[in-house]
């Protein structure tokens, strides 16, 4: 069960192999015994997992299974989930017992699948590294003095380190694609509107997107083909066809236009990622595929531009955690105001306080339009690079990340530093488009490196069978970090 | 257009977070480092673009102005359940009218 895909599980429950009850076991012992050094898991709730595995097992007896009925997943800990503890990794929300469901928690419940735990992530997804959580960092599974990534580190850190076979994330600036790729896993942010929002706590509505995270691009297309669908209750949640994410997983690459930005390859990456990617290329060629050079010119601005519209959106969103209605209230106030100041004060941590007034100043009077009007129109300038570049080319190809792990504390203390770490990632979020990382190999240190696809709108499965190929020709993603494969005891 | 000490504790009040002035001192090294990196926005000319606030250009969605949530004393508890402080159903607050 170590190594198995969700695709294996779910094919050995469907043959009688094993249970589910015997699966979440597997998984919750390896849980109980790596945990502690990783810190992956905020909840972990063996009975409640349990309890569902056993009604998946009876639906499976009934002859009622559907594919994903009976696995286990972890779920980042921004899903609410109902009697759980749904904390965002916040102290605002340490004692927040979710009394109803996220869409996406509901579909997977609706699948039969297993929810194995919570899974560790920086405050309310703001940040690189995970090590805003108020639950301390998360540890990479390949070098336990590195970061796993940020914000959905936890998620990427339990996949990695076979503590679950695949989680949830969700990405704003890249929260799945950099922990994926600095942690050797699958990641897919999908196209903005494919996966609802309702539940999945909000920083940047705008730009905010749930997506799967597993060790195949196979597993990550089981897992959207549960998680997309239309919801009435997200505004912006797109009515679309279903399809099988998975439908083109098998065709060839023939003809495929794999298009990269001069700007990826610049200055700025370090030279490990860059001969990783580079080799990735020489594969896809391999493969069948034609290489076309193609250009972003306003990629440097997307750092700054999200700098500006995340953190004003989030000051928005946040501003309901108010000590009020839930969450955290300070012990010690007198009036209402004191009440406010004080809680958000104490609830929030630095990174999130920071944001929150970067927000409340570009939003201020006098402001909105040198920062906030500004960006937006930026925002459409590097969106509209990218109807250009696919205009030449099928997919977009580069490093996910500038550089593989870094040191635990090595960039806290500098916010800009963290910030450039999402610079590959960011402007495919501000486009909505959608955006995946797969691995493609290891730095000089051992350090996973990813490779990011980028797609054209609503190019889902085309990108799965691009990375599905890949796979299919590569073992980058069957490799597992030392020291994890024996229980500890 | 450099943060100064009082931007950075107006702002403070604005989103309602209490900050100390020490606090304030070193939120106004930061922010300064990251307005820095946001004025690299100026850079650009950008007079004759539309604004873009959504990925796909679509229409926000309406729907029937209607409770859609039971508003059953056990529903209501449900949600309760979870806040700092409720009387009788309701969520209590210091007093803001003497």
């Amino acid at each position: 069960m170590l190594h198995a895909t969700l695709k294996q599980l779910s094919d050995g429950l469907t043959s009688g192999k094993f249970s589910s009850v015997e699966v979440t076991q597997y998984f919750i012992k390896r849980i109980n015994d790596l945990n502690k050094s990783l810190n992956c898991f905020i909840s972990v709730d063996a009975e409640r997992s349990l309890a569902q595995a056993r009604a998946a097992d009876a639906l499976r007896a009934a002859g009622n299974a559907q594919r994903l009925t009976g696995v286990p997943l972890a779920q980042k800990d921004i899903f609410c989930a109902r009697g759980w503890l749904t904390t965002c990794g916040s102290k605002m929300l340490s004692n927040f017992v979710s009394p109803y469901d996220a869409h996406v928690i509901e579909r997977f419940n609706a699948a039969g699948a297993v929810n194995l735990g919570k899974t560790n992530m920086d405050e309310f997804a703001m940040g690189s590294s995970n090590e805003t959580s108020f639950y301390g960092p998360v540890r990479n599974p390949w070098d336990r003095e590195r970061v796993p990534g940020g914000s959905s580190g936890g998620s990427a850190a339990a996949v990695a380190a076979r503590l679950a076979p695949a989680a949830t994330g969700t990405d704003t600036g890249g929260s799945i694609r950099q922990p994926a790729a600095l942690t050797g896993i699958c990641g897919l942010k999908p196209t903005y509107g494919l996966v609802s929002r309702y539940g999945m706590i909000a920083f940047a509505s705008s730009l905010d997107q749930g997506g799967p995270m597993a060790r195949t691009a196979e597993d990550l297309g089981l897992m959207l083909n549960v998680m997309a669908g239309f919801d009435t209750r997200d505004s912006t949640s797109l009515q679309r066809d279903t399809e099988d994410y998975n439908r083109d997983l098998t065709k060839p690459l023939a003809g495929l236009r794999v298009g990269l930005p001069k700007e990826f390859f610049a200055a700025g990456a370090s030279a490990d990622v860059i001969k990783a990617v580079e080799g990735a290329v020489a594969e896809y060629r391999k493969l069948g595929g034609e290489i076309v050079d193609v250009s972003l010119p306003n990629m440097a601005l997307s750092v700054p531009v999200y700098y500006v519209l995340a953190p004003a959106e989030a000051s928005s969103n946040l501003s309901r955690f108010d000590g009020v209605r839930y969450g955290y209230r300070t012990s010690d106030y007198g009036n209402l105001a004191e009440m406010y100041e004080k809680t958000r004060a104490e609830g929030f941590g630095a990174e999130v306080k920071r944001r929150i007034l970067i927000g409340a100043y570009v939003l201020s009077h006098g402001y909105y339009d040198a920062y906030y009007i500004r960006a937006q129109k930026l925002r459409r300038l590097i969106a509209q690079d990218f109807v250009e570049a696919f205009k030449t080319c099928d997919v977009i190809m580069g490093p996910t990340s500038p550089s593989t792990a870094f040191k635990i504390g090595e960039k806290s203390g500098d916010p800009v530093q963290m910030y450039l770490s999402d610079i590959y990632t960011i402007a495919v979020n501000l486009a909505g488009l959608p955006g995946m990382s797969i691995p493609c190999g290891f730095d000089s240190g051992g350090l996973p490196v990813g490779l990011q696809i980028i797609g054209n709108y609503f190019s889902e499965a085309r990108m799965l069978n691009v990375a599905h190929q890949y796979q299919l020709a590569t073992d980058w993603h069957v490799k597992m970090p030392p020291g994890c494969e024996a229980f500890k005891s | 257009m450099a943060l100064t000490l009082d931007d950075v504790k107006r702002v403070a009040h604005l989103a309602r977070i209490a900050i100390t002035d020490e606090e304030a001192q070193s939120t106004q090294s930061q922010l300064a480092g990251i307005f820095k990196l946001i004025g690299e926005m100026e850079a650009v000319d950008v007079s004759t673009i539309a604004p873009m606030s959504h990925a796909q250009d679509v229409v926000q969605r309406l729907r029937e102005d209607r409770v859609t949530e039971p508003s059953d004393p056990e529903h209501r508890q449900r949600f309760q359940a979870v806040a700092p402080q409720t009387e009788a159903g309701l969520y209590l607050v210091p007093r803001v009218i003497e």
